[in-house]
């Protein structure tokens, strides 16, 4: 059992709560905390200033930044921390594109992919960008983005991996395709959930921006990354004090980023051993539900994915009453992405990838991590069947 | 399972329902975020019961307030998480569509009068709703609707008027069957409202002094029923005659256009005029006096006959929400089709119209039909 689990309690919790929602969000790593709670009680300068409190936080955010770019293979002033995800896509999208429709020459100024967070895919339909589709098994029609693509684009944005189904996208094919048909664009890419398992110094070195998420990784909520490799810096989003390289003004979370850093460099330290067995408690989850029921495909082969990923589409059941029933049993799971309201909508990813909205309705993603156990599994194996069963009127 | 207390008398309401629960059920709360589901949810919890909440989401487009808004959601969870419940979001916005919005629109296009309301109620709140809380093992859904659950004369259940007859909702309810009543709890439906407000209000409920909602959920009074409509369909001039064809003017929307309708018709002068007949088809709108709009019998289509109707079959009959009750009599043709009588004349029903009938002490609704 992995040291940091029992966070979860809840008054009626069931008597095992297994937590299959990584890709929502992971637990903070407790050296992470621990980071953390060394710059809340040690540190509280500002990293702008200029005496020794200030030099305190500065040096924090200093090592930080290198710990995080070597972990990328980037150059430390490549590196700009941001409040997160969602924010690093919107500066990299909205901050590289310049005139939108109305560029000259062949192609859209800013091309995309259907199956991108909406993170991606806002600020992509803002700029009247064009957005392409994907193969069945969720990775970019390499044709399509040809055809999207020409002289005039100026960015491209392709995820390394998704966050539903956990298909891993080769940039480099994605680069060499660019060469061709749109040799000035910048290529982004989305590494938000791709981090926790994939060594982006390969798996991304064909990016020219790169989005990470300290919350997928074990760090806290709130922080995150915009590698921006040099010659593609993006117009700054918010203007202020010039922080970031005057590419992201706003004061520093010292602490954030103390802990992303911390939370990364364990990821990255452990990443051979945690995937071998984090893939092996999938493979175990995923043959014995397909061993357990008729009428569940799991929806993207398992060699194109994440090794955390379990993504199953079954037949005759609704989300929403199996994860009621889930939760309800002790297993915290999800199915497509959630409204403001909290209400599941029906799973874009899918339906890009040709899923019709009937099998869609039965998405199930459950999504291991470095904390998930084999009594986990177990869990998930006597109940998830069970379930199903019961909602299927057997 | 635990026993459970009689519901606390202190302010003078007798029970609401007559099925007396001496366990615990496990109760799923549909909570809107206003005031009488969410003091229907704290008095459940009084009473024992194992209530999870659940808001529907029915409306993906824009709404001022009622059952469909991002704000009603956050004023559902949080009052959930005040009274300590579990509370969750059902998404039902292709079957809202399917069942209320669409024949909406459809209704309006053939120049039927809809009721939205009474559709959501029938597919959404008492069909799936109650078909995904058998499935997930609820013995009941409860709703904060005002109306009551009451003993018919033929001993089986029925749905009453409410404590407070300003707010009764037995009419929008007339749909329920016995059999879908033994499933459903309605804590509110002998309140007073002013009790509910301050029963929330004492609770410290964030929605105690919320605005009741208004009107239909899914058009936003900015925008109106005549701008969504004529997104959806096209919104045609329609001309008005007299009885004798004269004609009189014109209306910019056929389609807005129901039966025993004033506004827009009082063309030249004279005695006021009503809608008498509208011809969506034709586009033709024909208008006459009050007296000419009066009836003495309506034609009715899908009858619901919920309890065994006294002997000459005499019914009180509402038309609409909050209108007055009157006295008719239901009767069939060998033909098989339906008609009420009224012991005095009645304006017109528009078709479409839901004409509920209760039974004559005006207690509960025993009948329920559409007007052809």
């Amino acid at each position: 059992m992995h040291p940091y689990t029992g966070v979860m309690t809840r008054v009626d919790t069931p008597e095992h709560v297994a937590y299959f929602d990584h890709a929502a969000t992971t637990q903070v790593h407790p050296s992470a905390i621990e980071a953390m709670m060394r710059v809340y009680s040690t540190t509280f300068g500002n990293p702008s200033g200029g005496h020794p409190a200030a030099r305190v936080a500065r040096r924090a955010i200093d090592e930080a930044r290198d710990l995080v770019a070597s972990i990328v293979g980037c150059a430390p002033r490549e590196v700009v921390f941001t409040s997160g995800g969602t924010e690093a896509d919107n500066l990299a999208i909205l901050g590289r594109v310049s005139g939108g429709r109305s560029g000259s020459g062949a192609g859209s100024a800013v091309v995309t992919v259907a199956t991108e967070h909406h993170a991606v895919l806002h600020p992509v339909e803002h700029l009247g960008g064009v957005i392409v589709g994907v193969l069945p098994t969720g990775e970019v029609d390499l044709d399509a983005l040809a055809a999207a693509c020409g002289t005039a684009t100026q960015l491209v944005s392709v995820m390394l991996a998704n966050n539903e189904v956990g298909t891993i996208n080769d940039l480099d094919s994605v680069r060499r395709t660019l060469k061709k048909c749109a040799p000035k664009a910048s290529l982004h890419t989305d590494a938000v959930q791709a981090a926790a398992w994939l060594d982006l110094r390969e798996a991304a070195r064909s990016a020219d921006l790169i989005s990470l998420s300290a919350h997928k990784f074990g760090g806290p909520k709130g922080v995150g990354v915009l590698v921006a490799r040099s010659g593609h810096d993006p117009h700054a989003q918010m203007l202020g004090g010039g922080q970031e390289r005057e590419l992201r003004s706003g004061t520093q979370n010292v602490a954030g980023i103390v802990g992303l850093a911390e939370a990364f460099r364990i990821t990255d330290s452990s990443r051979e051993v945690v995937n071998a067995s984090v893939s092996a408690l999938r493979d175990r989850l995923a043959d014995g539900l397909l061993a357990a029921l008729d009428g569940i495909v799991e929806t993207v082969p398992r060699n194109l994915k994440l090794p955390g990923s379990c993504h199953i589409c079954i037949d005759g059941v609704e989300g929403e009453s199996l994860l009621f029933l889930l939760e309800r049993a002790g297993i915290y799971a999800s199915a497509a992405s959630s409204c403001a309201s909290g209400a599941m909508e029906p799973s874009h990813v899918l339906a890009a990838m040709g899923v019709p909205r009937q099998r869609a309705q039965g998405a199930l993603r459950l999504t291991l991590g470095v904390t998930t156990t084999d009594a986990d599994v177990d869990h998930a194996l006597s109940v998830i069947p069970a379930v199903i069963n019961r909602l299927r009127g057997h | 399972m635990r026993s459970v207390s009689s519901r606390p008398s202190s302010i003078g309401c007798e029970a609401t329902n007559p099925v007396s629960y001496t366990v615990s059920m496990q109760v799923l709360m549909a909570m809107s975020g206003g005031v009488d589901s969410s003091v229907a949810a704290a008095l459940l919890l009084d009473e024992g019961h194992d209530v999870v909440g659940v808001t529907m989401k029915l409306w993906g487009g824009e709404s001022d307030t009622g059952c469909c808004s991002v704000s009603d959601v956050d004023d559902a969870r949080r009052v959930a998480q005040q009274l300590g419940i579990d509370h969750f979001v059902f998404n039902f916005t292709d079957e809202f569509n399917e069942h209320v919005v669409g024949p909406y629109v459809d209704a309006h296009a053939h120049g039927i009068t809809p009721n939205p309301c009474i559709e959501c109620n029938r597919h959404l709140k008492f069909d799936r709703l109650m078909e995904r809380a058998d499935q997930l093992g609820f013995d009941a859904v409860a709703t904060g609707h005002h109306a009551r659950i009451v003993s018919a004369a033929d001993g089986s259940l029925a749905i009453g008027r409410g404590g407070d007859s300003a707010k009764d909702q037995s009419y929008v309810l007339n749909m329920l069957t016995p059999s879908q009543l033994a499933k459903i709890m309605l804590p509110v439906g002998g309140y007073q409202k002013p009790e509910l407000r301050a029963l929330g209000e004492a609770r410290g409920l964030r929605t105690a002094s919320k605005p009741d909602s208004q009107d239909v959920c899914f058009i936003t009074s900015s925008t109106g029923r005549e701008t969504f409509l004529g997104s959806r369909i096209p919104l045609r001039s329609g001309r008005i005659v007299d009885t004798d064809g004269v004609e009189l003017g014109t209306v910019p929307a056929i389609e807005l256009v129901n039966i025993g309708m004033r506004k827009g018709l009082d063309v030249g002068g004279g005695p006021r005029r009503f809608a008498l007949d509208v011809d969506v088809e034709n586009q033709v709108v024909t208008v006459g006096t009050l007296d000419q709009l009066m009836t003495h019998e309506t034609p009715l289509s899908a009858v619901q006959r919920h309890h065994a109707l006294d002997a000459d079959g005499v019914v009180l009959v509402q038309v609409s929400a909050h209108g007055v009750p009157e006295s008719a009599t239901l009767w069939e043709e060998a033909d098989g089709v339906v008609w009420l009588r009224w012991a005095s004349p009645h304006r017109k029903v528009a078709p479409g119209q839901s004409v509920v009938m209760y039974d004559p002490t005006n207690t509960y609704v025993t009948a329920a039909a559409i007007a052809r």
